[in-house]
């Protein structure tokens, strides 16, 4: 039978208003800070292998995972500041929390790192929350949080020592890793104020630069609110062969466990020596204006969900 | 067989001879890490419930139920009788076992009773009815473009958001298996 879903679109209808006014915002935003908003194409040859992220295949390119591959071509172009808003696609990722096409908001900066990003952070969602007219953000919870300068700051080391009592090292040996981190970490992180995750074990560094102090970890960042992951920020790798030797070890673990194996990505591996040391940044545009317009499922604030069209 | 990424609230597996049902489902993935699949489980026989987190590289078994059409008849005592309209046979199912269907068992209506080595187990109620509204606010008219749902009773006693402008007597069509409003049933 046919489903009429006009009431549930009306019902969508305060929520993608506070969704526009934010979008409008953060454009505002970048365009007063002398960011160059970019638009690079959804439908690309080879997207970056990572273990756990999975491709949808169109024809015999993908829709894009991330951004990050082309951004990253044109700040080894000579770009500084640049920055997007754009449709990701991720295979099977659905849930509360969760849209196999969800909106990205990525921004990069040339000679800078991931501290850098941690101060966007809090202006951008500041910003937004001002020009919003709302002094901060309930938490499911039933509080408050608040988003006064400086936000909290937490390594992934001291956070399972403080939320789970185990090494993150032993959690990464045993397999439990995510286990942990989503059960017993994440729904503690950012209840009164944004938290920022900091440094993370250097198996689970993808394309950031590792700490040079301390080469264990890399300069990654994850923005935690209200228990919820909101964004992902490097200090980028700029070592070519670094990367393509991170690129090979991730399509062998996805061919271990059955997974599609991706072309490489041959011209960004061949402009990253050209990159200059940069920090970029990727936020769950959904899951902000979630944030924002205090819903708890990713459902109410997009128009269209897969299982409506 | 079953991956990881087939499970769903309300899917019947097989763990150790047992059938089960997920009773709760979350997708959860730190975006650069593995997925979770985490379930809260419910033995259908026993009844005992636990969480339970899977893997991607998860499989399972399709639990071995059988499925048969009968009328529900009365409740009582908190025991809920149905009737296989062939044999005559009568079937009773606790309180429990019903479940969530308890909100769309309308009289004389059509269920499938399952059954685990001709025991029932539980029940499945068409997935989508028509039910009549029994309790609703006025609509205060003018209302109807902000958006805003308002909380219905029905027939069965359910409890559920719909539109504004949906008035006491009207019938209304609910999806069951989500438990809300679909839209209005003219006549």
């Amino acid at each position: 039978m046919t489903v009429d879903y006009s009431w549930k679109l009306a019902a969508r209808l305060d929520s993608l208003r506070i969704r526009s006014e934010m979008l409008y915002s953060v454009r505002r935003f970048f365009h007063e800070n002398d960011f160059l908003e970019v638009e690079t194409p959804l439908l690309i040859p080879a997207p970056a292998p990572e273990e756990h992220i999975e491709a949808v295949q169109a024809e015999n390119w993908f829709l894009q995972t991330s951004p990050e591959l082309c951004m990253k071509r044109l700040l080894a172009a000579g770009y500084q500041k640049i920055y997007q808003l754009c449709k990701c696609f991720r295979k099977g990722e659905r849930g509360g929390r969760h849209l196999p096409e969800f909106t990205i908001l990525e921004w990069y900066r040339a000679e800078a790192d991931y501290q850098d990003l941690m101060g966007d952070c809090e202006d951008i969602v500041s910003r937004i929350s001002s020009d919003l007219g709302v002094a901060g953000i309930f938490s499911s919870q039933g509080g408050k949080i608040s988003l006064q300068k400086p936000w909290g700051r937490i390594t992934v080391e001291d956070a399972f020592i403080r939320y789970a009592g185990i090494k993150a090292a032993e959690a990464l040996e045993r397999g439990s890793f995510e286990e942990i981190l989503t059960s017993e970490i994440e729904p503690r992180l950012g209840l009164d104020m944004p938290v920022f995750l900091c440094d993370y074990p250097k198996e689970m560094a993808a394309l950031a630069r590792l700490k040079e102090e301390t080469p264990e970890v890399a300069e990654r960042f994850e923005l935690y609110i209200d228990g919820m992951e909101i964004a992902n920020a490097f200090s980028e790798l700029t070592d070519p062969v670094e990367q393509k030797r991170r690129f090979v070890e991730a399509s062998r673990k996805r061919e271990q466990e059955g997974y599609a194996i991706y072309p490489e990505p041959e011209p960004f591996l061949q402009a990253l020596s050209r990159m200059p040391p940069s920090a970029g940044i990727a936020l769950g545009v959904d899951r902000l204006a979630m944030l924002f317009a205090g819903r708890l499922k990713i459902d109410d604030v997009v128009a269209f969900t897969p299982e409506m069209l | 067989m079953y991956e990881a990424s087939d499970l769903k609230k309300g899917l019947r597996i097989k763990i150790e001879n047992d059938p089960y049902i997920v009773t709760e489902f979350n997708f959860v993935k730190p975006g650069k890490g593995q997925a979770l699949y985490r379930c809260k489980l419910k033995n259908m026989i026993s009844g005992n419930q636990f969480e339970r987190t899977f893997r991607s590289v998860d499989m399972f078994e399709s639990a071995d139920l059988q499925e048969k059409k009968m009328q529900y008849l009365y409740h009582e005592d908190g025991k809920y009788c149905f009737m296989d309209n062939e044999s005559y046979e009568q079937v009773f199912l606790t309180e429990d076992q019903v479940g969530d269907a308890v909100n769309f068992l309308l009289d004389n209506i059509e269920v499938e009773v399952l059954l685990f080595e001709n025991k029932p187990l539980g029940i499945t109620v068409p997935n989508f009815i028509d039910v009549v509204v029994t309790e609703a606010e006025p609509w205060a008219r003018g209302d109807s473009v902000s958006g805003n749902t308002k909380p219905v009773t029905v027939q069965t006693g359910y409890q559920l958001q719909v539109p504004p402008f949906i008035e006491e007597g009207e019938k209304i069509r609910i999806d069951t298996r989500t438990g809300e409003y679909l839209t209005r049933v003219k006549g």
